[in-house]
C-alpha cells in the first residue's frame, strides 16, 4: 500500500512532465498517469472498512499552526476511484475526441493538474491543505472552460464560472478559519474530534452557513447553479469529467465531510434538504428548456447535486447509504451519456436534441452505451440506477408523512429524469433517421471504450449489489456519519411501496417523454426566466460592479498631482486626529529645557518650511525646502543620533540634485499660478496636517518612555552580533529581514521609474 | 547638460571621493556610524556630480551595467548572505555566522558585510536609475 502523498507526488510530476512530452502521446501519457493513481486508490478498498483510515504527514508547518496532513477514508475513496478511474478513461476519450487539435497537450497539462488538485483535495485531512487544492480546482476548471479562448462565449463562461466558485471559496475560506480557531486545529479529523467546542463557539452558525455557501456555489446549488450549464463551453472531455463525475461534486464531498459536525443541528438539515430538493426540481425544469444535448445533460447534472445535497441533509443511516450510492451511479451513467453526446456531436455535427433521431443503425454500438447508461438513469432493474433510487425513495419514506413535499418533488425529478433518459438514448438512437451535416458512423474504439466501459459497470454494479455496498457505499456512509452504518445495499426488496413508487415513477417518466415534443418550445418562451433567473441577477451584478469601479477610477484617478496631494494629506490629517480624539485627546509633556542652544536649529527648520511656502519660483523652493532638510539633520547630529544624521545629510543632497536636475526642465521663471482661495485651501490643509502630527509627537513625548528595547539591543548588540554600532547591527542582523523587504521595495521602486521614463518609451 | 569648467574639472574629485568615502563608510558600518544605506547614499551622490558635469550617457558607460542590474544584484547579495545560516542549520535564515581569522590580528569577518554589500549596491542602482532615468527624460 503506497501513502497518499505519492498520489500528489505522482499527480505533480505527470503534471510537469506533461508539459515536455510529444503531443500525440500527451492523452494516453495522461491516461497512464490517472491509472497509476487509481491503482494506489485500489491498494487502500481493503484498509479503510469499519471507520478505519489511512493517514500520512503531508506539508505541516507547526509554526504557523498548520497541522498538515492527508487521510484516506471510505469517502475519500469513493471519490479517489471516480476521480482517476473516469480520469482515465476521459483522457483516452480525448486523445481521439481532439485529435490534431494542436492545443491537445495544454488540455492534458490542466486536466492532470486538475485531477491531481483533486485527489488532494478529496484526501486533505487538514483545512489549509484542502482549502488550497479547492482553489486548484477552481483555477483548472477556469482554463478548461476557457479553452476554446478565441470564443468569447467561453471566455465569458469560465470567467463566470471562476467568480462563481471563487467567490464561494472566499465564503469556504471565511467559515474554515472560526471553526479551526473554535477546535485549536487546522486538522480536519481534529476538528470532527472537537465537535462539542466547534459548535460551542459564538460563531459556529455564521461559520456553518459560509462553508455551506462555499459548497453550493462549488456544487452549483439554488441560487448559484446557473455557471453549470454555461460551462460546457468548455470541450466534451473536459464537461463530462469536471461537470458530470468529478469537481461539481467536490461541495457535495465537503457537506459530506461536515457531516458529523453538523448532522444534529436542525437549520443544516433544513438549509441543505431545502435547498437540495430546489435545485433539484429547478435542474430539472431547467433541463426542458434546452435541446442542446450537453446543456440538458448538464441540466440534469444540477438536479442531481440537488439530490446528492438533499440526501445528506436528511441525514439518517438509509439516506445517506443512499447518497453515496447515487453519487457513483450518477457519475458511471452522466459521464457515459456525456461521453455519448460528445460522439453524437463529433460524428454527425450536430447535438440538438430535437434535429437528431434515429443514429443507432450508423453508431450501434454507441447506441448500446446510450442505452446501457439509460436504463441506469432511469433507475430500472437490474442496474444501480434501480438499487440508487430505491434507496431513495426508501430514505424519504422513513422520514415520515413530514417529508411528503421531499416526496412529491422527488418523484417528478425522477420522472423527468426518467424522460431525459428516454431523450438521450430512444429518441436520439431510434426511430427515422435524420439528415446530418456529417454522415454517422460509429467513433474510433478509443472514444466508444469509457462510454461502453461505465455503461456495463452500471450493470455490473446493479448485478452486485453486496459487493459495492460492503467495499464502498458502507465505508464511505460510515466516514459520513461519524459512526459505522450497516446498510447492506440489495437488488430485489419484494414488493412494497418503494416499488410501487418506482413503478409509478416510470409511468410518469413514460408519459413525460412523449410529451417532450411540444413541452420544450413552451418552457422556453417562458421569458420570465431568463428575465429574473440569478443568471440575470449575474449579469446585472457584474455590470454594475464594473461601472461602479468605473465611477471610483474617474473620480480617484482624475490625473491632478495638484488633487492626489490634497486628498492623500487631508486624509492622513483626519485620521490623525480622528484617532487621536477616540483615544482619548492628546496629551502635553512637560517643557523643562526650554533654554537649549539646540533650539535653535528648530528655527532654522520653521524659517525653512515657510520660505518653501512663500518662495515665488519652485527652483528658490527646493532650496528653502533644503534648508528644512539640512536643519533636520543637524538636530539628528546633535541630538545623539549620528546615523539618522549622516543618512539624512545624504538624502537631503540626493533630493536637491534630483529635484533640481527635474526642475531646470520646467521654465525657471514660472511663478505661481494658483488663486487666492487656491492657496487658502491648500493653506488651511497644510495647517491641519501639522496640527495633527503635532499633536500626536507631543502625545508620544508625554508618554513615558519605555528603555526595554534599546537597552537589550545596546547589551546584545556586540556579545550577539560582534558589532557596536547598535542602529546598524539592528539593521543587518537583527532585523535583517526587515531590510531584505525595504530594499527589494527600493529596487521595485526603481524598476518602476525606469519602465515609466523609459527612453523612447511610447508618450 | 552643459556644464561649467569649475565643475567639469572637479568633477572627477566629486566622483572618486564620494565613492572611496563610501566604502569605508560601508565597512566601517557595523562599529562606527555608517552602514551600507549611508554608504550607498554617498555614493550615489557621487555619481549625480558625475552625471550632472558630464552628461547621462558616460556616466552610464561609467557603470558598465544597466542601473536597475545594481538593483537586482543588490538585493539577491542580501538574499544570498541568508543561506549559509540554513546550509550549517546554525540557525533561521538571515541569521549572521562569524569567522575570527588569525592574520597577524584577529580578523573579524562575517556575513553581514555580505548583506550590507547588497544593500549598498541597491540603494546605489536605485540613485542612479532615478537620476539618470530622469535627466534623459526629454520632456517632463
Amino acid at each position: 500500500m503506497f501513502s497518499p502523498v505519492w498520489l500528489i507526488l505522482i499527480g505533480t510530476a505527470a503534471t510537469l512532465a506533461a508539459t515536455r512530452i510529444p503531443r500525440a502521446v500527451a492523452a494516453p501519457f495522461g491516461a497512464a498517469s490517472a491509472l497509476a493513481l487509481f491503482a494506489i486508490a485500489l491498494g487502500y478498498v481493503g484498509a479503510i472498512g469499519d471507520g478505519a483510515a489511512v493517514v500520512a504527514p503531508f506539508w505541516s508547518v507547526p509554526s504557523l499552526g498548520i497541522a498538515g496532513g492527508l487521510r484516506v477514508d471510505g469517502l475519500s475513496l469513493v471519490f479517489l476511484l471516480l476521480i482517476a478511474g473516469i480520469g482515465a478513461l476521459i483522457f483516452i476519450y480525448a486523445h481521439a475526441y481532439l485529435a490534431g487539435d494542436p492545443r491537445l497537450r495544454r488540455l492534458v497539462v490542466v486536466l492532470i493538474l486538475f485531477m491531481t488538485a483533486m485527489a488532494g483535495a478529496v484526501t486533505a485531512d487538514d483545512i489549509v491543505v484542502l482549502f488550497v487544492f479547492w482553489e486548484l480546482t477552481s483555477l483548472a476548471s477556469f482554463f478548461l472552460v476557457g479553452y476554446d479562448h478565441e470564443n468569447p462565449a467561453a471566455r465569458r463562461a469560465a470567467l463566470q464560472a471562476l467568480l462563481v466558485t471563487g467567490a464561494g471559496g472566499l465564503a469556504l475560506l471565511g467559515g474554515l478559519i472560526p471553526i479551526a480557531l473554535a477546535a485549536e486545529t487546522t486538522s480536519l479529523s481534529g476538528i470532527l474530534a472537537a465537535r462539542e467546542a466547534v459548535l460551542a463557539h459564538p460563531a459556529a452558525i455564521p461559520a456553518m452557513l459560509l462553508v455551506i455557501a462555499g459548497c453550493f456555489a462549488k456544487s452549483a446549488q439554488v441560487p448559484l447553479h446557473f455557471w453549470l450549464p454555461n460551462a460546457m463551453a468548455a470541450p466534451t472531455p473536459v464537461s463530462a469529467y469536471l461537470h458530470s463525475a468529478t469537481m461539481v461534486k467536490l461541495g457535495v464531498y465537503l457537506l459530506a465531510r461536515f457531516n458529523p459536525l453538523y448532522q444534529d443541528e436542525a437549520l443544516w438539515q433544513t438549509i441543505l434538504a431545502g435547498f437540495g430538493i430546489a435545485t433539484a426540481a429547478t435542474g430539472m425544469a431547467m433541463a426542458f428548456r434546452e435541446t442542446d444535448l450537453k446543456r440538458v445533460l448538464a441540466q440534469t447534472t444540477v438536479a442531481a447535486l440537488g439530490t446528492l445535497v438533499m440526501l445528506i441533509g436528511i441525514a439518517p443511516e438509509l439516506s445517506i447509504a443512499a447518497a453515496v450510492t447515487f453519487l457513483i451511479v450518477h457519475a458511471f451513467y452522466k459521464a457515459a451519456l456525456f461521453m455519448v453526446a460528445g460522439i453524437v456531436d463529433h460524428e454527425t455535427g450536430l447535438r440538438d436534441a430535437s434535429a437528431l433521431r434515429g443514429l443507432a443503425r450508423a453508431m450501434p454500438l454507441t447506441a448500446l452505451a446510450a442505452t446501457l447508461a439509460a436504463f441506469s438513469m432511469s433507475g430500472l432493474p437490474p442496474f444501480v440506477g434501480f438499487v440508487a433510487k430505491e434507496l431513495i425513495y426508501e430514505a424519504k419514506l422513513d422520514l415520515g408523512p413530514g417529508a411528503a413535499a421531499l416526496l412529491g418533488l422527488g418523484f417528478l425529478v425522477n420522472a423527468a429524469t426518467v424522460a431525459i433518459a428516454g431523450i438521450m438514448s430512444y429518441r436520439l438512437f431510434f426511430g427515422a433517421p435524420t439528415p446530418t451535416p456529417n454522415k454517422p458512423h460509429d467513433p474510433p474504439a478509443a472514444m466508444l471504450a469509457g462510454p461502453i466501459i461505465l455503461a456495463v459497470l452500471g450493470l455490473i454494479a446493479g448485478l452486485l449489489p453486496a459487493l459495492l455496498g460492503g467495499a464502498f457505499v458502507e465505508p464511505a456512509a460510515a466516514a459520513i456519519l461519524g459512526r459505522p452504518a450497516a446498510v447492506p445495499l440489495k437488488l430485489w426488496h419484494g414488493f412494497n411501496t418503494v416499488l410501487l413508487l418506482s413503478a409509478a415513477t416510470i409511468v410518469v417518466g413514460v408519459a413525460l417523454y412523449l410529451a417532450w415534443g411540444p413541452l420544450v418550445p413552451r418552457f422556453k418562451a417562458l421569458r420570465v426566466v431568463d428575465r429574473y433567473a440569478p443568471a440575470a441577477a449575474y449579469e446585472r451584478g457584474l455590470a454594475a460592479l464594473i461601472t461602479f469601479a468605473e465611477t471610483c477610477t474617474r473620480n480617484i484617478q482624475h490625473g491632478s498631482l495638484r488633487g492626489y496631494l490634497r486628498t492623500l494629506f487631508l486624509v492622513l490629517a483626519i485620521a490623525t486626529l480622528a484617532t487621536l480624539i477616540l483615544r482619548g485627546g492628546a496629551a502635553w509633556p512637560a517643557a523643562d529645557n526650554l533654554t537649549d542652544p539646540r533650539l535653535l536649529l528648530f528655527a532654522a527648520m520653521l524659517i525653512g518650511a515657510i520660505a518653501t511656502a512663500m518662495a515665488r519660483t519652485a527652483i528658490a523652493a527646493v532650496l528653502a525646502l533644503g534648508l528644512v532638510g539640512f536643519s533636520i539633520a543637524l538636530i539628528f547630529l546633535t541630538f545623539g543620533a549620528p546615523d539618522v544624521a549622516f543618512t539624512q545629510f545624504s538624502v537631503e543632497t540626493l533630493m536637491v540634485a534630483i529635484l533640481a536636475a527635474a526642475l531646470l526642465r520646467l521654465p525657471l521663471r514660472r511663478t505661481d499660478t494658483r488663486s487666492a482661495r487656491q492657496k487658502l485651501g491648500d493653506a488651511s490643509v497644510a495647517l491641519l496636517v501639522g496640527l495633527a502630527v503635532a499633536l500626536v509627537l507631543a502625545s508620544v513625548l508625554a508618554t513615558p518612555f519605555d528603555p526595554r528595547l534599546s537597552l537589550w539591543f545596546g547589551e546584545n548588540s556586540a556579545a550577539a552580533a560582534h558589532g557596536r554600532n547598535v542602529v546598524n547591527v539592528i539593521l543587518v542582523d537583527f532585523r535583517a529581514l526587515d531590510t531584505l523587504g525595504e530594499i527589494t521595495v527600493l529596487a521595485i521602486a526603481a524598476f518602476a521609474v525606469a519602465a515609466l521614463l523609459r527612453k523612447g518609451a511610447a508618450k | 547638460m552643459s556644464a561649467s569648467l569649475i565643475l567639469r574639472v572637479s568633477a572627477p574629485m566629486l566622483l572618486w571621493l564620494p565613492l572611496a568615502a563610501s566604502l569605508y563608510v560601508l565597512l566601517r558600518g557595523h562599529n562606527e556610524p555608517g552602514g551600507g544605506f549611508i554608504g550607498g547614499l554617498l555614493a550615489g551622490v557621487g555619481l549625480i556630480f558625475h552625471a550632472i558635469a558630464f552628461g547621462a550617457a558616460p556616466t552610464r558607460k561609467l557603470l558598465r551595467l544597466a542601473p536597475t542590474s545594481y538593483c537586482a544584484i543588490g538585493v539577491l547579495l542580501a538574499a544570498a548572505s541568508g543561506i549559509p545560516a540554513l546550509l550549517g542549520a546554525a540557525g533561521p535564515y538571515l541569521t549572521h555566522l562569524w569567522w575570527f581569522p588569525d592574520i597577524g590580528i584577529v580578523l573579524p569577518l562575517g556575513t553581514t558585510i555580505l548583506f550590507d554589500a547588497g544593500v549598498y549596491i541597491t540603494v546605489v542602482g536605485t540613485v542612479a536609475t532615478l537620476f539618470l532615468s530622469l535627466m534623459e527624460e526629454e520632456t517632463l
